[in-house]
């Protein structure tokens, strides 16, 4: 949460004219939409079409080489340096550290995001996504679903108004996937969610798509 | 950002790097294992005596240098290659991610030279003629290393070859802070006034006290010099980390 004066629900996504280029290869090219809190923002498109690149650049993780991403929030424009406090982020590509336990790994995500450390939000984090009798394991000891459940906690535990899920139900059972779109379902109440999918399921969600070429 | 918020994620950056240190030994073992080779390698390969406290002084900041090399740039090689710096620079203000980093690097490397020097003064058979200077310029020496290798550790994390790379930029950078170090440990194992006696006093060779005082001034001119160094290579990877550690 940022602060006690704002709401997640006046925040605006604004894309635009966003580009990418690594060298001479161009990933992206020319991307506009704006969503708002309460509105799903879908990005699909083929494997290497630049899904999960323009994920990172709405985190604001890597620069675009041209264009620009905006957050506001009541009105206001945020910097990048607030990312910690907008941003709740589920990728293939966030690992949390393998020799702490599930609990230790939250708690210290929230040392350092300003939060509060005891361990009832931490704990009544991983009872949400069902990982409640597991929390002093370590993650190393985690299969792979486990760990995509885990994400959902470290993107969640900061109440962000932006939410990114690049690839929301990969490695995720049929209960996870179920607990997944439940958190979907409830964060688009009060926040702007962004997908990058291939789901057909996931795209119908989508109030402003994306739809990005090889 | 609060000075007090500040300091307390860098705090809890510290606390996560000795709890992941301790459960995996990822850097302690395999510097300390290289340390205590080098030095009974040496120790038993050269007779004691033979050494001159010059050559005794660089050797042992030889194999603090090269402790350092192998040890203090992974504290963010491993965020890299575990994947786990994303997570890190989405949570993380870069000014806490930088000074937990940077203390870690200090206690690592403080530890290594608490085994190393004593370790070093047994097996050369030293009784040091100042031990007090010597553990001042162990502690700024080890200030100067940790503090040049933890920004280069932040650049070569993300290129390939990093060991090799990390080496090549840290030699240069650090040789000033090493040069003082080296300098305030002759001093330390010698004496000033032998010191003086040595080449400082120049061919005439006398031993007066006033060019002992100028010895014993120089070694505290390498301890300022030391700290100074430290100070400075702090402020400007604090005003240049963000570049570094942003894409």
């Amino acid at each position: 949460m940022l602060g006690p004066a704002t709401r997640n629900d006046s925040f605006e996504l604004t894309i635009d004219s966003v580009s990418k280029s690594y060298g001479s290869r161009r990933v992206l090219r020319d991307v506009t939409a704006r969503a708002v809190a309460g509105q799903v923002l879908v990005i699909a498109g083929p494997n290497g079409s630049g899904k999960s690149t323009l994920v990172k650049m709405i985190a604001r993780l890597i620069r675009p080489t041209d264009g620009r991403v905006l957050w506001k929030l009541d009105g206001h424009t945020l910097p990048a340096a607030d990312a910690r406090k907008v941003v709740g982020m589920v990728s293939p590509d966030l690992t949390f550290y393998d020799e702490l336990s599930a609990i230790e790994n939250l708690r210290f995500f929230a040392q350092v995001r300003g939060l509060s450390a005891g361990p009832e939000p931490a704990d009544s984090l991983l009872d949400r996504f069902e990982l409640g009798g597991r929390g002093r394991d370590l993650v190393g000891a985690y299969s792979s679903g486990m760990k995509q459940r885990l994400k959902y906690a470290f993107a969640l535990m900061h109440d962000p108004p932006l939410l990114l899920l690049d690839e929301p139900t990969a490695n995720l059972d049929e209960r996870g996937v179920a607990l997944v779109h439940d958190a979907i379902a409830q964060a688009r109440l009060s926040r702007c969610i962004v997908i990058a999918t291939n789901e057909p399921e996931e795209v119908r969600l989508g109030d402003v798509i994306i739809q990005l070429g090889a | 950002m609060s000075s007090s918020s500040w300091a307390r994620e860098a705090l809890a950056v510290l606390a996560k790097d000795i709890r992941s240190e301790y459960r995996t030994r990822y850097a302690f073992s395999a510097v300390l294992l290289f340390a205590v080779t080098a030095l009974a390698v040496v120790s038993f390969s050269v007779s004691p005596y033979s050494l001159d406290a010059d050559v005794q002084a660089a050797f042992l900041w030889i194999v603090l240098f090269f402790s350092a090399m192998m040890g203090l740039s992974r504290s963010f090689v491993r965020e890299e290659e575990a994947r786990t710096a994303m997570a890190l620079r989405l949570t993380t203000a870069p000014e806490a991610v930088y000074m937990g980093k940077l203390m870690f690097n200090v206690a690592l490397q403080a530890a290594v030279a608490a085994v190393v020097v004593p370790l070093f003064l047994v097996l050369m058979d030293i009784a040091p003629a100042h031990p007090g200077l010597l553990f001042w310029a162990t502690l700024l020496g080890t200030m100067a290393l940790a503090s040049s290798s933890t920004i280069i550790a932040a650049i070569v994390s993300r290129a390939n070859a990093k060991g090799a790379i990390f080496a090549v930029l840290a030699f240069p950078v650090t040789l000033p802070g090493l040069s003082s170090a080296i300098r305030a440990t002759i001093v330390a194992l010698r004496g000033a006034a032998a010191s003086s006696s040595g080449p400082v006093a120049g061919a005439a060779g006398s031993v007066g006290a006033a060019t002992a005082a100028a010895v014993a001034t120089g070694a505290l001119g390498d301890l300022r010099a030391l700290a100074a160094y430290s100070v400075l290579m702090i402020a400007s990877s604090l005003l240049l980390f963000d570049f570094v550690w942003d894409d």
